[in-house]
């Protein structure tokens, strides 16, 4: 039976190569999983479109790693649906695996293997008996820096990361899953990571970045889903989930101008000429009609950092946390 | 010697330490924050370690009680001695006998073992405390807080000796309880506890020499099986034979200071001396060595991979040889020596016309030989069953410490990521049962002139053991794929109900049904008895059931 499946799931990888590829690399509907009494995810929906880096936010204990080990089938789901490059993640695990690299939030490498030698073990793992494209592997070595001829057991937690890295970029998988690559890299490392990860979308590869260093997301990403507590609060790109939300605005003016009580206007701050506050995308045009009127010195209107929109999720829970002690 | 000397100063008044981190004494010094890692150690395993004591005194106290009620009268005992005496493949796994006392007994039935079973805790806590640590880099955390250099070595003895010491103090009040002398149930709880101590010094050194805290387990471990041999050699040789090999072994000191006989104390200091030479020496090597590294920098390697590094196969028997060969290693010297020794056997019965009577009764000479080699090969097939389910847990460890989601992201699918590593288990199993009987044939054939049908005898009796050698590590595939966090547990369990069965079971007169769980209960003991093949096809049949079962269960179940 598994053979079965397994044949059937080759068959359809082959088509799919052949063929136009689906619109969406990855498509997670309502995925509920616990762990004893942990409830990790909770109705969690997750569409990653085909050629798109896309950022999975959240801080740790989210159910972001849940969600990854789900998509690579190490984790059985316990409701909802999931589909992998076409595929079912659970049940065509290994034939789908030949068409991704995975690249673990906390790297342990074999202490007895050298970094080169795991590089290599892991690409032909993947299923490339050749190994992996040699000028390739040799150019992201030097791009990170890194020493494969050291032992595993020698490595620091960033050199781990690299060498998982090397691996997953060295491969030629359609799909890149990286969960927090960057959490043990220097600034200098990241800078190279970006870089690659630029490179790879360039070429038509799918990447899903989970992250929480928000900096990195907001560079590198399409499209965000910010998730809280196993579920997705927020989806879309920068600029639409920006769209929904306040502007902040900054202004020295010449005369005092009556802002108070002023629909779309909130957290209102006015210190002489000086008027601070955020206003909803809707109210901007008025906003800034009467603030003209008033006569405008200096003017700072800006959209919110992904930064603000991630605490804006987060920060009412833990209002909420306040309030009930 | 002077860090020996502060470690025993600690030592001497292990007991609590200041509140804070660092004892208030400790303050400042190389041993600051030893009472606080001891507390946190003796923590962690603290139900380990009060099953552990309570095992053994169970064992050790339970056995004298049963001797007590078996044997109550001095002709039944001397029986028994005769028995013990004449048969040297019985002298090679309990040793000498110094009396017919139910204390001298129970200090030949459980003497030896008991101070194999306090060495392995010894082993286990130390390491684990020491270079596991260390390893994983959790020491690392440690040592930027308020502790002292000597600190977590320190602490890592006396979470060893802890546990030996109460394994000693609670024999010596437990024996006398059951009506044996006091002192020489003192001389054997002491002697249990200081052999305890010997292999508590031998694990700090094995920790200090190695980066990894598998091979410096392995050594250590090493050290253990060399320590059996050696005195089981001596004391199967008897006086014509190298009778003072076992003076060099630990594990013979035990019995060697006669409890209950002429209680010889002074042997008793052989290993509390080699208690402070190890301790000493392990803390000698810590002060040369860097945090993590061991005496032996590693040595760069290549920097790509290797033609046989390729696929799940390729990296289990990476992973895997180094043991395995240290294995093989073991297999070789011990066989082949304890082979050698099975020539002397026999003709040491002349000396004694009540051994003789017992010796012709047992079948005279061939039979003793066969006896001796058939106990010999039956301890090779529990010993693999050992290698065999350490390397299917290698499987969990990779599992659990998260090594195996890099590999199963991969094409690689879990069944062939575990069957590479079965299959490791396997050909390991065969290749120790196939060295067992070969070197075993080549010792004795080669004394005995005849080693070309020794070697063939042996060969095929070692293999014989092979069916049920497997069954038992396909217990450890089965919990894996079944209850994986309990397998580690669980297989170790049953390795260690297996070898009690098989080497007590008939001793402790067991019910059947006891003794039939072992599987090999239905091996039969070759050379020298017939061989059916329908109880190996069971065997058989049982390590595919499980592992087929298990292996189901891993299908279907979380990893991680």
């Amino acid at each position: 039976m598994a053979n079965a499946s397994e044949a059937n799931a080759s068959k359809a990888r082959a088509a799919n190569a052949t063929g136009a590829r689906a619109a969406n690399a990855i498509e997670a509907r309502a995925l509920r999983k616990s762990f004893g009494r942990t409830r990790a995810l909770d109705g969690l929906d997750l569409t990653v479109r085909t050629g798109e880096v896309h950022a999975f936010l959240g801080p740790n204990g989210a159910g972001k790693t849940t969600t990854l080990r789900i998509l690579l089938g190490l984790l059985r789901k316990d409701g909802g649906e999931a589909v992998l490059l076409g595929g079912d993640p659970w049940h065509d695990a290994t034939a789908l695996h030949t068409r991704l690299a995975y690249v673990p939030g906390d790297v342990t490498l074999w202490p007895s293997l050298t970094g080169g030698e795991i590089i290599d073990l892991l690409a032909r793992l993947r299923g490339r008996r050749d190994g992996i494209d040699a000028k390739r592997r040799q150019a992201l070595i030097e791009r990170f820096d890194l020493d494969p001829s050291k032992k595993a057991r020698a490595y620091s937690k960033g050199n781990r990361q690299k060498v998982a890295l090397v691996a997953a970029l060295a491969s030629d998988a359609e799909l890149l899953l990286l969960d927090e690559p960057t959490a043990g890299l220097d600034p200098l490392m990241e800078a190279a990571f970006r870089e690659c990860v630029n490179a790879e979308r360039h070429d038509g590869r799918t990447i899903l970045l989970s992250s929480h260093i928000l900096s990195e997301a907001e560079a590198l990403a399409d499209r965000v889903t910010i998730i809280r507590d196993g579920q997705a609060v927020e989806t879309g790109t920068l600029a639409e989930m920006r769209h929904l939300t306040r502007n902040f605005v900054d202004a020295e003016l010449a005369a005092p101008a009556s802002l108070a009580g002023v629909p779309g206007v909130h957290d209102l701050d006015v210190q002489d000429g000086r008027v601070r506050c955020q206003v909803d995308h809707a109210a901007l045009g008025d906003v800034l009609a009467l603030l003209t009127s008033a006569g405008v010195r200096s003017l700072t209107c800006r959209p919110p950092t992904l930064e603000e929109l991630f605490l804006r999720h987060y920060s009412t829970e833990r209002m909420g946390l306040g309030a009930s002690s | 010697m002077t860090r020996a000397g502060q470690a025993g100063a600690v030592l001497a008044d292990s007991g609590p330490a200041g509140p804070g981190l660092a004892g208030p004494r400790l303050a400042g010094t190389a041993l600051a924050g030893t009472g606080a890692l001891t507390r946190l150690a003796l923590r962690r395993d603290r139900i380990a370690l009060v099953a552990t004591v309570y095992v053994i005194v169970a064992l050790v106290a339970g056995t004298a009680q049963a001797f007590k009620k078996l044997y109550p009268t001095a002709a039944g005992r001397a029986a028994l001695v005769a028995t013990g005496e004449s048969n040297p493949a019985l002298r090679f796994l309990y040793g000498r006998l110094s009396g017919d006392s139910i204390g001298s007994l129970t200090t030949w039935r459980y003497g030896i073992w008991a101070g194999i079973f306090a060495a392995l805790v010894a082993i286990f806590v130390v390491i684990r405390h020491t270079r596991t640590d260390e390893e994983a880099g959790r020491l690392e955390l440690v040592g930027s807080a308020v502790v002292g250099r000597d600190a977590p070595l320190v602490a890592g003895l006396l979470t060893a000796a802890a546990p030996i010491l109460a394994i000693a103090l609670l024999l010596c009040a437990a024996l006398p309880l059951l009506g044996l002398p006091a002192a020489g149930s003192a001389a054997l709880a002491l002697g249990i506890g200081a052999c305890g101590l010997a292999f508590t010094g031998i694990a700090a050194v094995a920790a200090q020499l190695t980066s990894s805290a598998r091979t410096a387990r392995g050594i250590a471990l090493a050290v253990l099986g060399v320590a059996f041999v050696l005195r089981g050699v001596g004391d199967a040789a008897g006086a014509s034979g190298p009778s003072w090999l076992s003076w060099a072994s630990p594990l013979a000191w035990i019995q060697l200071a006669q409890p209950f006989a002429a209680e010889r104390w002074w042997v008793l200091l052989l290993p509390l001396a080699a208690f402070a030479l190890g301790v000493a020496l392990a803390f000698r090597l810590a002060a040369r060595r860097d945090l993590g590294a061991g005496l032996l920098p590693d040595r760069p390697g290549r920097p790509t991979a290797s033609r046989l590094l390729s696929g799940p196969f390729g990296l289990a028997w990476r992973l895997e040889w180094g043991t395995l060969a240290g294995w093989v290693t073991g297999y070789v010297f011990t066989f082949a020596a304890s082979g050698a020794a099975a020539k002397g056997i026999g003709q040491l019965f002349g000396t004694s016309s009540a051994l003789q009577r017992e010796f012709a009764r047992i079948g005279g000479q061939a039979a003793i030989v066969n006896a001796y080699l058939a106990a010999l090969m039956l301890l090779a097939g529990l010993v693999a069953a050992a290698y065999a389910t350490s390397a299917v847990l290698r499987l969990r460890g990779e599992e659990t410490v998260g090594r195996a989601e890099p590999v199963l992201a991969t094409a690689t699918g879990r069944i062939r990521w575990a069957l590479s590593h079965i299959a490791i288990a396997v050909g390991g199993a065969v290749l120790l049962l196939a060295v067992a009987g070969v070197a075993t044939g080549l010792g004795y054939g080669l004394r005995a002139g005849s080693a070309g049908t020794e070697v063939t005898r042996l060969l095929g009796a070692a293999l014989a053991q092979l069916p049920a050698s497997l069954a038992l590590a396909a217990v450890a595939v089965l919990l894996f794929g079944l209850l994986p966090g309990a397998a580690v547990a669980g297989a170790w369990t049953a390795v260690g109900l297996v070898v009690a069965i098989t080497l007590f079971g008939e001793v402790l007169q067991l019910s059947h049904w006891v003794l039939d769980i072992s599987p090999f209960t239905q091996t039969p003991r070759l050379p020298g008895g017939t061989v059916t093949a329908e109880p190996l096809l069971w065997l058989c049949l049982a390590a595919v059931g499980f592992s087929v079962i298990g292996l189901l269960g891993l299908r279907r179940r979380d990893i991680g």
